[in-house]
């Protein structure tokens, strides 16, 4: 399978079982079971607190799980010795200090997992900002600081990758490059797991779609399936109805 | 552990607020070491015959450590703080899962850095003192010098430790700072000699360090002498310190 031309990617499955966190009040994630495949890119929608960011944060360790696993390869990503090498992460595109330049928050992060320096520089070139690495972090815009975050998911080459809303806040330029980079990662057979509360967008990228609202799984299709089972010609529209009942308590609310 | 180190020392000297603080860390002790040893050498002669036999050279040259800690204190708040403040502790931890060894790595450079500065900062202000003091100073070969820089060393690197823990405790530099300067800078100023305060203060992280470098518990007057000698107090604040960094590995368990 592995030509000569084409990078070798071992990439992990990723399973989320009977997945619940609990607040004091609130239930985010619901007995949620759910696996991401390889060579894929699996759309990962549902309306804002449907609870996507708080699984992926469960994914990845930053927050424990009530009940249920969420494993990445069989494991959990706590136990992985060098995480970035396997799995990388581009969930909050604040997260760099902004005192620091681009190229020393890849510096310090490549260290930590023993990655090359050589890669430093490599990303920050395959995310358009290799003109700009030692500028400060502070004074990127919202567009630059996506790119810096994902540079930071691509940092160790890994087979898994997630991103968390990745198009917000970009123009038409960065969310087509987005795009192209999901399809061509999965292409790598890579596993890509993208969140988004946009469906229009995962019509355009996605392969497979994972539907939650209220924390509770509502679809695992493809896109063609799910419009075929709504009976509408419209992703929106199926989207819309199928996660109506997740957002009904917005109804009647004023702003 | 190495990498990690490595790593924790990248992100140290890539923000500027570390150059300012240790900047000034050493400007405020080594400059007002050399002031404050010029006003005792100026207004010598004018201190009665009591006071003046039992003038203590190591005070004039280590009180100004109380002042240009708070530099030092800062720096240490900021470096833990900024992870959450500036959300980079996301990054951290989906770099390093184990949330125990990133603690251990933060701390353990912490340390390493606050223990160069520490020397640095105390052999330069021991030198401008000095050459403040004129006549009436010492020299680092004088009696009980060594064991006072010795333990100037170790005040400086605890007292960093002791911010880097509450700062884990505490996540945001607002509340560790507005207890650290305060509790600082009152101690500075005598907070363990106050009559009624001192059965307590005199058992704070700062004043029972404070002993080793000669700014409290000296002399004869009972007013100012510790129940502990420099060596206990100095553990005494190593236990604050070993308090503070447990008390801030326990909230770094917790989610971010």
């Amino acid at each position: 399978m592995c030509g000569r031309a084409a990078r070798c990617i071992v990439a992990a499955v990723i399973e989320v079982r009977q997945l619940t966190k609990r607040y004091r009040h609130t239930v985010a994630v619901d007995q949620l079971t759910f696996t991401v495949n390889p060579g894929l890119v699996t759309g990962f929608l549902g309306p804002n607190g449907a609870g996507k960011t708080t699984t992926l944060r469960v994914l990845l360790g930053l927050t424990t799980a009530s009940a249920g696993q969420a494993l990445v390869g069989g494991r959990a990503y706590a136990s992985i010795r060098a995480p970035l090498r396997e799995v990388g992460a581009a969930l909050d595109a604040n997260a760099a200090h902004p005192g620091r330049s681009a190229a020393n928050h890849l510096r310090w992060l490549a260290r930590t997992n023993g990655i090359g320096a050589d890669r430093v520089v490599s990303t920050l070139e395959l995310v358009g900002l290799a003109a700009v690495a030692h500028r400060r972090v502070g004074g990127f815009s919202l567009g630059m600081r996506q790119r810096l975050a994902i540079a930071a998911a691509l940092l160790g080459d890994p087979g898994v990758l997630l991103f968390d809303e990745p198009v917000n806040g970009l123009d038409a330029q960065g969310v087509r490059w987005i795009r192209q980079l999901m399809r061509s990662l999965a292409a790598e057979g890579r596993t890509v797991l993208v969140s988004s509360h946009l469906m229009s967008e995962m019509e355009l990228t996605a392969d497979r779609l994972v539907v939650i609202g209220r924390g509770r799984l509502v679809a695992d299709t493809t896109v063609g399936e799910l419009i075929a089972r709504a009976g509408t010609n419209s992703l929106e529209e199926a989207y819309l109805r199928l996660t109506e009942d997740a957002t009904a308590h917005r109804a009647g609310g004023a702003w | 552990m190495t990498r990690l180190v490595a790593a924790e020392w990248i992100k140290i000297r890539s923000v500027r607020s570390t150059g300012w603080a240790l900047a000034l860390t050493l400007a405020l002790s080594a400059g007002l070491g050399y002031l404050i040893g010029r006003s005792f050498r100026a207004t010598f002669a004018t201190i009665s015959a009591d006071p003046r036999q039992h003038f203590d050279p190591l005070f004039a040259t280590f009180y100004s450590l109380t002042i240009g800690q708070l530099a030092l204190v800062a720096l240490a708040v900021l470096l833990v703080t900024g992870e959450y403040t500036t959300g980079t502790v996301g990054a951290s931890l989906a770099a390093v899962p184990k949330r125990g060894l990133f603690y251990a790595s933060k701390v353990l450079t912490g340390a390493l850095l606050a223990g160069s500065v520490a020397v640095v900062t105390v052999l330069a202000t021991f030198a401008t003192a000095q050459a403040g003091l004129g006549p009436h100073g010492t020299s680092l070969r004088g009696a009980g010098v060594p064991a006072a820089v010795a333990g100037a060393c170790l005040y400086l690197t605890l007292i960093f430790l002791f911010a880097t823990g509450l700062a884990g405790l505490l996540r945001g530099p607002v509340p560790a700072l507005g207890i650290l300067i305060p509790l600082l800078f009152l101690g500075s100023q005598g907070l363990g000699n106050v009559p009624k305060l001192k059965a307590i203060a005199q058992y704070l992280p700062d004043q029972a360090g404070m002993v080793v470098m000669h700014i409290a518990g000296q002399g004869p007057d009972p007013r100012f002498s510790r129940p502990y000698g420099p060596w206990t107090g100095l553990a005494i604040m190593a236990l604050w310190t070993v308090a503070a960094l447990v008390a801030g590995y326990l909230r770094m368990r917790r989610d971010p």
